[in-house]
């Protein structure tokens, strides 16, 4: 060792082989999980978990800032809304509310899959798609609503054509994406079976590329939301009864700011059911039980 | 006899965007039915385009391609490939599915005779416990199998495999070359199979073409019909192995010495 130049050299040791007994004999080789374990495993539980932990802080600080014109606390919002509720059909209201929005969402979405599949089958399609959206997705929808009166008047159609709008462009850019992404050996796969035209579209792209398909769903879902109380704010009372919007407004005109909190919450209840139900509903039964998403 | 597929003055070519490169240079060969044919070559010898030019993949720039007498045009389910890559099967279907997929798609069988079908060949690959797992939860070997099962089930005229154990761990793909022999020893079916390895070429195949590489000829055409696992090691075994190793570094030890 002192001439530092001997090769290493490992110690020769005794070979052995063993008779493994079953591992019966040892015990059971997985544990079950204890009841905490498997309750905060629940992904609902924790979520609500955290949204209970809001409410806390939120009824705290209005408890301390005692300003209910400026911040209520939640205890009065919750009041206000059960109020609402029972005396200001405000369920109706939203109910309204979702109605258009579910008219623009079909539209926008059967639009946006047409566009994709126009770009998926030629190389105009592709760069017509391209160019579209880069000059529509940032425009907002909103500002679009002066034209929409303009061409459809006071009315639901107007609102329609806004969430169209917000739901084609991020729709269509994401299912594209997807597309483009699907690998070549599943695309060969699927033309080796002899699937050509819409029957390879639907057999292998939509859901070889469902991940982002469903990405794009989402954020088209929020868009539209967004845009839809957006614009009832600006002119909710002309679609009949006005929606979600127009009873925000109409609140805040009248100071009642419990009730325009209580319609904030309502917004915010629904996007959560949305996301938290149906959203998570369709991920369970497609992405995740495929394995393409964790 | 009359062969199955004829394959008479190949030459194939593709873009890439700063050259037009040439991947095989007028290949002939012939492969007659019930045929375990091993296109071997190193990387960039154009065997894999050879393999999607047959399965209609790829048209060829001069030659052309006969299958049973037809000419080979596009894609179709009468050349079911089976692929290297694990992601060939659908991840959206179950194995059974997967296995009853083509069958559908193509309109050769529907809905109890599909499933009954894609249960005996599901079977075949020893796979008969994981009939409605999903891809995912299937290890590498296993999607080869399913990937096998699939392609078998279609029944077709020639199966393509392009190099389908090489992402397998060694003692997986001993496993699954075994396995492929069993099964071709039971349903006598016609493969044709590309790899890099000398030793897979030998063990599987029955008729082993040589290519040379950049581009593509044809250097040999050898038989092989002797040697299974068991050959291995063995002299007659060592001495072919030796011979297409030359043939395939003739070219670089001219070229160094």
């Amino acid at each position: 060792m002192a001439d530092g130049l001997a090769k290493p050299t490992p110690p020769r040791r005794p070979e052995f082989e063993r008779v493994l007994p079953p591992m019966a004999a040892i015990g059971d080789v997985a544990r079950p999980l204890s009841p905490f374990e498997k309750l905060i495993n629940q992904t609902s539980v924790r979520r609500i978990l955290i949204v209970l932990a809001l409410a806390a802080i939120w009824q705290a600080y209005g408890a301390w800032l005692s300003n209910p014109l400026i911040f209520p606390s939640f205890g009065a919002v919750l009041d206000a809304l059960w109020e609402s509720i029972l005396t200001r059909n405000l369920l109706w209201r939203a109910w309204s509310s979702i109605v258009v929005l579910a008219k623009g969402y079909v539209i926008g979405v059967a639009l946006a899959l047409a566009i994709t599949a126009l770009a998926v089958s030629t190389r105009v399609g592709s760069d017509l798609l391209s160019t579209l959206t880069a000059m529509f997705n940032p425009l907002p929808a909103i500002a679009l609503l002066p034209i929409a009166l303009l061409w459809f008047g006071l009315g639901e159609t107007s609102l329609v054509f806004v969430l169209v709008h917000s739901v084609l462009w991020p729709l269509a850019l994401n299912t594209h994406a997807g597309f483009t992404a699907v690998s070549d050996t599943l695309r060969m796969a699927g033309r080796n079976y002899g699937l050509t035209g819409l029957r390879y579209v639907a057999g292998v792209l939509i859901p070889a590329a469902f991940p982002s398909i469903l990405a794009g769903l989402k954020i088209a879902w929020a868009f539209a939301w967004r845009t839809l109380i957006a614009a009832e704010l600006v002119f909710g009372v002309s679609s009949r009864s006005g929606g979600l919007g127009w009873f925000i407004f109409e609140n805040r005109n009248e100071l009642n700011i419990p009730e325009v909190f209580a319609g904030l919450v309502m917004v915010i209840l629904i996007g959560l059911a949305m996301e938290g139900v149906v959203f998570r509903a369709i991920e369970a039964r497609t992405v995740r039980l495929w394995g393409m998403q964790r | 006899m009359t062969p199955l597929l004829d394959v008479s003055g190949v030459t194939l070519q593709y873009k890439t965007p700063e050259h037009l490169v040439t991947a095989t240079y007028q290949v002939d060969f012939q492969v007659f039915p019930s045929d375990r044919f091993v296109v071997l070559g190193p990387s960039g010898c154009g065997k894999s385009s050879l393999l999607k030019a047959v399965g209609g993949f790829l048209k060829p720039v001069e030659g052309e391609i006969r299958l049973s007498g037809h000419v080979v045009e596009k894609p179709g389910p009468d050349r079911m490939m089976v692929f290297q890559e694990f992601d060939q099967l659908p991840p959206w279907k179950t194995v059974k599915e997967n296995v009853m997929f083509p069958l559908t798609a193509s309109g050769r069988l529907r809905g109890r005779e599909a499933e009954d079908r894609a249960r005996s060949y599901i079977a075949k690959v020893g796979l008969d416990g994981f009939v409605d797992a999903y891809p995912h939860m299937l290890s590498g070997g296993m999607k080869q199998r399913v990937a096998i099962a699939r392609a078998m089930a279609m029944e077709p005229a020639i199966l393509l495999m392009d190099e389908p154990f090489a992402a397998l761990d060694a003692l997986t793909r001993r496993k699954m070359q075994e396995e492929l022999l069993g099964l071709w020893d039971e349903v006598r079916f016609t493969v044709l199979f590309v790899t890099h390895s000398i030793e897979e070429a030998i063990i599987v195949g029955s008729r082993i073409l040589v290519l040379s590489p950049h581009p593509g000829r044809v250097k040999a055409e050898l038989d092989a019909d002797d040697f299974d696992h068991r050959a291995v090691g063995g002299e007659a075994f060592q001495r072919l192995q030796t011979r297409i190793h030359d043939m395939l570094f003739a070219d670089r030890v001219e070229a160094h010495g």
